[in-house]
């Protein structure tokens, strides 16, 4: 009864300075750096910054001929809009529609930010408040594992999909017998799960391991297990740090090609094969690419956003609390 | 009643998320295993089978593929899934490693064919494919899917380079005849630029990695039309040099027009603009008549649906219209070889159904049904093409060429070369574009072929 009446008290406790203390460095930073002249460079940068993807956005309003006799700027002098490039990239057919390609894209990206949430929230928490042999070593491994580059890793990740792994005779792994370009979903979930565990691991790590001893010794006291702190402080209190990593691999796989190209076939994929397709194989049809680009930002913005206010808080929590 | 409050939401809490990582767990675990043996090839209970197809051919190329066998599927129970992708030759390399593999794959170059080939996963072709390929298709185009004496595979679509594109209108009014030879083509060049002031011919060799090939698919005409086929063999072999002095004079000839600030870039700059100009954009300055010439394939009369005249409307293809082609006259008259493309299939797996599809593909049956595909831009090289179904004049005229039984047919010579010299050879005109001596850039070229094979 105790241990549960701790937990959440102590937890919230620990969140509400934590905000606290972060209130009080931006304010004081804002202090010091809002002045005059930070803030019309910070306008003026945020416009040459944004001139491109304006750009980007008149031409994909502009008739396709016009495209491609004219720039953008041109449209101010001769206005003629049309919304007949968003109409034939939704319309383009290239085995599956944009549509089509665009759930596809979700029904990848969302697993493939959940599982390695999951996976990685776990060996995060053991590594940082589990003793056991080896620990640093493995811990080691896992962080080196960043500076892989996962194009080494496609061959030998396809094979063993499709052969699986036989040593000695004995089949330590059959393959998921999913050979021909008629693949599921699953290998890209997978492929993605495990490119991304080395990151994710590390980031979360940073985080949980910053959390005060003083809570975790409190809680042992108090007779809570290791899934009890895992579930009642750790996760509650690694929100930030999890919105953030969710939001990375979220826009990493989202805007990934290669992976998708390799693991997925036909049916299955996702928009930004589709994006490349646009234009045809001997690029007749470029024109479409501004307007399908716009289509294919709509779900990354909207993660952006809403989860925007946890971004910088994590980044930061995660990053210099090593 | 105190701890009561306090304990239940964090066993909400915990409820939910326990029961998020058990649901992921399942999903996770549900991806693994949701592989459907039962829709994998040659294996419909109903009797109707799958085939896949892997190939380099997207967009509006992918959707009339998709349209020319798609009758012939229906009526004989098969199923043809296509999947293009741009990036073709290079994720096949990754595919084959990874024994990740379609039943059929579409090569677009003999030297990739080949070099699946040796890898010993693509399967020979039945008889009944090889008789079909044997009757339909010149020795020429028979040689590109042997290998050791067997074959392996059956040329698909073919394409005509060496087009060049101008306006007959300007042409009338400028007094210029079109070219016989390759000096009158250079000629006519110098009375235009000296009609209009202005720089006549326009050329772009951007195209993402495979920046150069505009320019090396030139160089490889002017080299079939002036050294010959035979040495054009034993160039695409590596026997000749680039450095060799039949190659250096087709560079010098080429340099005649790419390297002459008078002549290029029409409607863009200076003759390093030729680089930063993507390879289809001239279509549009050949459209409005800034620029009196270009050279590219047949694929470029797409690209002038969707570019305006001078008057504003869009320009007609055709020897009366706004726009028309000529093919790039030979350096010696009455020479008739023409350099082109085009895509292989092979199989990868002896399946009945995968060898039907092969079968029907070096058929004249699917070659005709290409070809004849709405607004279709496909021609093909079998010989069972019967011209009259195209109605566009330009592709007639190409397929005229392909069956002429006088023409020498040769594949693009980069294409056809070993990959590591294919992209050395680019790299080496987009060089050579940017000021780069010319014996410097044939020597840099050359010097790939120790890396190949």
């Amino acid at each position: 009864m105790i241990a549960t009446d701790i937990d959440p008290r102590s937890a919230r406790r620990v969140e509400r300075a934590t905000r606290r203390a972060e209130s009080a460095a931006f304010n004081d930073s804002k202090k010091r750096l809002s002045s005059k002249g930070a803030t019309i460079a910070a306008i003026v940068i945020a416009v040459f910054w944004t001139i491109p993807t304006f750009g980007l956005l008149v031409t994909s309003f502009r008739q396709p001929a016009d495209i491609n006799t004219s720039g953008w700027w041109t449209f101010f002098a001769h206005p003629d809009l049309t919304i007949q490039n968003y109409t034939n990239t939704l319309n383009f057919t290239d085995t599956i529609t944009v549509g089509q390609s665009f759930v596809n894209s979700l029904v990848i990206v969302i697993p493939a930010t959940l599982i390695p949430i999951a996976v990685a929230l776990l060996a995060a928490y053991a590594f940082a408040w589990v003793d056991f042999r080896g620990k640093n070593l493995l811990f080691i491994a896992v962080f080196s594992l960043q500076v892989v580059p996962l194009q080494v890793a496609l061959v030998p990740l396809l094979s063993l999909f499709s052969n699986g792994i036989t040593i000695g005779g004995w089949a330590v792994f059959p393959g998921l017998n999913l050979n021909g370009l008629d693949g599921s979903f699953g290998r890209i979930w997978l492929a993605h799960t495990m490119f991304a565990l080395p990151l994710a691991i590390f980031l979360l790590h940073n985080f949980i391991s910053a959390l005060p001893v003083d809570i975790m010794e409190a809680a042992r006291i108090d007779g809570a297990s290791h899934g009890q702190i895992f579930f009642r402080i750790v996760l509650p209190l690694a929100r930030p740090a999890i919105a953030s990593f969710a939001i990375l691999q979220f826009l990493w796989v989202w805007n990934d090609l290669l992976v998708a190209t390799i693991f997925t076939s036909g049916g299955n994929f996702p928009i930004t094969k589709l994006l490349t397709d646009l234009s045809g194989t001997y690029g007749t049809t470029w024109y479409l690419l501004s307007a399908g680009t716009f289509l294919a930002i709509i779900a990354p913005l909207i993660v952006f956003f809403s989860l925007q206010r946890f971004f910088v808080r994590g980044l930061l929590a995660g990053a210099t609390k090593g | 009643m105190t701890a009561q409050r306090v304990f239940s939401p964090s066993a909400r809490r915990r409820t939910l998320a326990a029961l998020a990582v058990t649901a992921v767990g399942t999903i996770a675990l549900a991806g693994c295993t949701t592989a459907n043996p039962g829709s994998s090839s040659g294996t419909g209970t109903t009797g109707q089978q799958t085939v896949t197809i892997y190939g380099p051919d997207t967009g509006t190329e992918a959707t009339e593929l998709n349209a020319s066998w798609a009758a012939w599927g229906k009526a004989n129970n098969i199923t043809i899934k296509y999947t293009g992708d741009g990036n073709f030759t290079s994720n096949i390399a990754t595919k084959i490693q990874g024994s990740d593999l379609p039943n059929i794959g579409m090569f677009p170059q003999p030297g990739l064919l080949s070099a699946a080939i040796s890898t010993g996963k693509v399967t020979t072709v039945s008889a009944a494919t090889e008789a079909s390929v044997k009757k339909n298709f010149s020795t020429d185009w028979q040689g590109y899917v042997t290998s050791g004496g067997k074959m392996y595979g059956t040329p698909l679509d073919a394409n005509v380079k060496g087009y060049i594109w101008y306006t007959p209108a300007d042409f009338k009014k400028w007094g210029v005849d079109v070219p016989k030879t390759y000096a009158d083509l250079v000629s006519d060049l110098g009375k235009i630029q000296s009609t209009t002031g202005a720089a006549p011919f326009c050329a772009g060799f951007n195209s993402g990695t495979a920046s150069g090939w505009p320019g090396a698919d030139f160089l490889a005409e002017v080299v079939l039309s002036s050294a010959g086929p035979s040495t054009y063999d034993s160039w695409v072999k590596g026997k000749t040099k680039f450095t060799d002095a039949s190659i250096d004079k087709a560079f010098t000839l080429l340099g005649q027009i790419l390297q002459n600030p008078k002549y290029v870039n029409a409607g863009f700059g200076n003759v390093a603009s030729i680089n930063s100009t993507a390879f289809a954009d001239v279509a549009a300055k050949v459209a409005d008549g800034s620029c009196a010439m270009t050279n590219q394939a047949t694929f470029l009369e797409a690209n002038f649906s969707t570019t305006k005249t001078k008057g504003g409307a869009i320009p007609k293809v055709g020897p009366t219209g706004d726009v028309w082609a000529f093919a790039l006259p030979s350096v010696k008259a009455g020479s008739n070889a023409v350099v082109g493309g085009g895509d292989f299939a092979a199989a990868f797996d002896s399946k009945a159904a995968t060898q039907k599809v092969m079968t029907y593909l070096s058929s004249a049956a699917w070659a005709n049904s290409l070809i004849t595909v709405q607004n279709g831009s496909f021609i093909s090289a079998n010989k069972g093409v019967d011209a009259s179904n195209e109605k566009d004049p330009l592709l007639q005229s190409a397929i005229k060429t392909l069956q002429d039984p006088n023409t020498t047919f040769r594949f693009g010579a980069d294409d056809a070369m070993p990959t590591v010299v294919e992209n050395a050879f680019w790299k080496g005109i987009v060089d050579w574009t940017n000021g780069m001596p010319q014996a410097q850039a044939e020597a840099e070229i050359q010097a790939a072929w120790a890396n190949a094979s």
